[in-house]
């Protein structure tokens, strides 16, 4: 697939994650937006995986640490085909398979259940430990985390054991857009030198623009190729990324637009999208 | 019965771990820093690419738990129950219970036998924490070698298992041919004048206050509950049918223990069945030689005994 194809999946991902939290009435906006390129490279490029064979037992394993941005990655499968687009919009309904944090066991294609933070990262080394057991080393193992996340000692613990085992299948994906549910992340808890931290435990680290998908691709084909170490990206993402008035704005972390709100955000997207397919003619 | 000899719980779990790992490849095991404690060291031997070393995390334990079940594994994960589940019981709440991985959690050194190490180290909430907990087998065996059969035991079952063991040994009160599978309580001694029902390292000790009650004309029926969730609510009704009064006992909080899972089944069948339950009474424990302190704090037959005269007493 070409950039210009990714960029316009990337866009209409963005036009579903509105369309849904407008009519679930709750949720987070700003993360899932912001996270949108590198789900749009992870489902377009990076993973193996079958969306029509969820539990191909030779797929790469994504796994979602911040579950709370789950509608970036619903929006992703079901662009991928895992389902049908339409069900989108039973996001955090009564009977719905797309909960409003990801659980494993209602939606195929789901790894592991997440929302409650700073987990998903000792997952990834257990499903690395045992798949290095079952002859599959492989597979490669993606973990997605907010920066925030990162406030949890759960995080750092798995940070010290997955050097110790070299499990260089590993990639953590760290969504650095700055902002937490009560401000900045460097006012709520500074994480600064994170690049220095991960380096210290034993990583290998890579930073990145995280809305750019060709740096996204590059640098997942780059941690596939370090062996021996794990892999942490630091992917310097906007929140609220493609539309105006939620970029950068803290206050947009855990809220949905309502319908006035959602309209003019779709009307932006859907000027980006223009401006993408005549840019790259 | 007798209580001629004793070993540790933990030390049955110990056996039954390297057994299960000789059954079937996929059992691995993870330990946070007490690998001799918990008794996984003869598993450490045997397999070490099956080991991990985790470290003094027991958030990591539980969760690098739950993606060794993710990956296929049969994943026995250990450290104190003070630690483990104590101090992770979130991780075990969404990344095992509501995600459904059946890691196998081995909670050692339960209980106030724990002795000098004091009230940090006494872990008495466990079964209360692990018994809300929807999915969850809540399992306490009452000697080593029932740890050793519930042990290979887990290693089969499908669904998330928690398993508390004590310390210090206790009296061998079963033999090989004792039958033992996740789920039933068993009726070790039957009588017709009252229940006492007990699990864990308690068991033994209503056994041998049922032979005291027996020299008091009282004729006690003994229910061995070494599966407190799901519990074995037929085989209680039965005897508390019978005998119209009952006594629990527990090495444990009486809150949310299976005194109260007791409570429960009187309550939502509109029995009149007097209970008394016996167990830590809402308050922590304190440094002390394990004995002394299972006396202390009424946790002996003796005191099992008092109270099932009391309960014999409130039915009349």
């Amino acid at each position: 697939m070409t950039t210009k194809q990714l960029e316009l999946i990337a866009t209409d991902i963005r036009q579903d994650i509105i369309k849904m939290l407008e009519a679930a009435k709750s949720g987070h906006s700003a993360g899932p937006l912001g996270l949108a390129d590198i789900f749009t490279a992870l489902y377009f490029d990076i993973l193996k995986h079958n969306p029509k064979k969820p539990d191909w037992d030779e797929r790469d394993i994504l796994l979602m640490s911040n579950g709370h941005c789950v509608p970036v990655r619903y929006a992703a499968m079901a662009n991928a085909g895992y389902f049908d687009r339409k069900e989108l919009l039973t996001l955090r309904k009564l009977g719905s398979r797309l909960q409003g944090h990801p659980e494993r066991t209602k939606l195929p294609g789901l790894e592991s259940t997440s929302g409650p933070l700073g987990s998903g990262l000792s997952q990834a080394i257990g499903l690395a430990l045992g798949l290095r057991l079952n002859n599959q080393p492989h597979r490669q193992i993606y973990v997605t985390m907010g920066d925030g996340e990162l406030d949890e000692g759960n995080v750092w613990e798995a940070a010290m054991l997955a050097p110790k085992y070299n499990l260089d299948t590993i990639t953590a994906i760290v969504d650095r857009n700055n902002i937490q549910i009560d401000g900045p992340t460097e006012s709520v808890l500074p994480l600064e030198n994170l690049k220095d931290k991960w380096e210290a435990f034993g990583w290998h680290v890579l930073e990145i623009d995280g809305n750019d998908i060709e740096a996204v691709i590059d640098a997942c084909a780059m941690a596939r190729a370090v062996t021996e170490k794990p892999t942490c990206i630091i992917a310097y993402t906007v929140p609220g990324k493609g539309v105006d008035f939620m970029e950068y704005d803290f206050h947009w972390h855990g809220v949905a637009p309502d319908h006035a709100q959602a309209k003019k955000a779709l009307a932006e997207l859907r000027t980006l999208q223009g401006k993408i397919r005549s840019e790259h003619e | 019965m007798s209580d001629t000899s004793s070993e540790p719980i933990r030390a049955g779990f110990g056996r039954g771990l390297v057994k299960a790992g000789q059954l079937d490849d996929n059992v691995v095991a993870c330990c946070a820093d007490l690998t001799g404690s918990v008794k996984m060291d003869a598993f450490q031997k045997e397999f070490p690419d099956r080991f991990f070393q985790i470290g003094v995390a027991e958030q990591n334990l539980v969760t690098v738990g739950a993606g060794l079940a993710a990956a296929g594994k049969v994943a026995f994960v250990s450290s104190y129950a003070a630690f483990m589940p104590g101090r992770c019981w979130e991780q075990i709440r969404t990344t095992i219970c509501l995600n459904e991985q059946p890691v196998k959690l081995i909670g050692a050194h339960a209980g106030i036998s724990v002795g000098p190490d004091g009230a940090t180290h006494q872990m008495l909430e466990d079964i209360a924490l692990m018994r809300a907990l929807p999915n969850m087998v809540v399992l306490a065996p009452c000697d080593s070698i029932e740890a050793e059969k519930a042990t290979l035991a887990m290693a089969k079952d499908k669904r998330p298992n928690y398993m508390r063991m004590a310390r210090e040994a206790t009296p061998i009160i079963t033999d090989e041919k004792t039958p033992f599978q996740i789920g039933p309580a068993y009726v070790l001694e039957k009588g017709a004048d009252v229940t006492l029902i007990a699990t864990g390292t308690m068991t033994p000790q209503a056994v041998k206050a049922a032979e005291l009650l027996y020299k008091d004309g009282i004729e006690a029926e003994v229910v061995h509950v070494p599966t407190i969730k799901p519990l074995d609510v037929k085989t209680i009704l039965q005897s508390l049918k019978k005998t119209g009064c009952v006594v629990s006992a527990e090495e444990a909080q009486i809150t949310g223990g299976l005194g109260s899972a007791v409570a429960e089944v009187i309550v939502d069948e509109g029995l009149a069945v007097p209970l008394i339950r016996i167990g830590m009474k809402d308050r922590f424990g304190e440094s002390g030689d394990p004995e002394q302190l299972m006396r202390h704090f009424g946790l002996d037959a003796q005191h099992i005994r008092l109270a099932a005269h009391a309960a014999v007493e409130r039915k009349k």
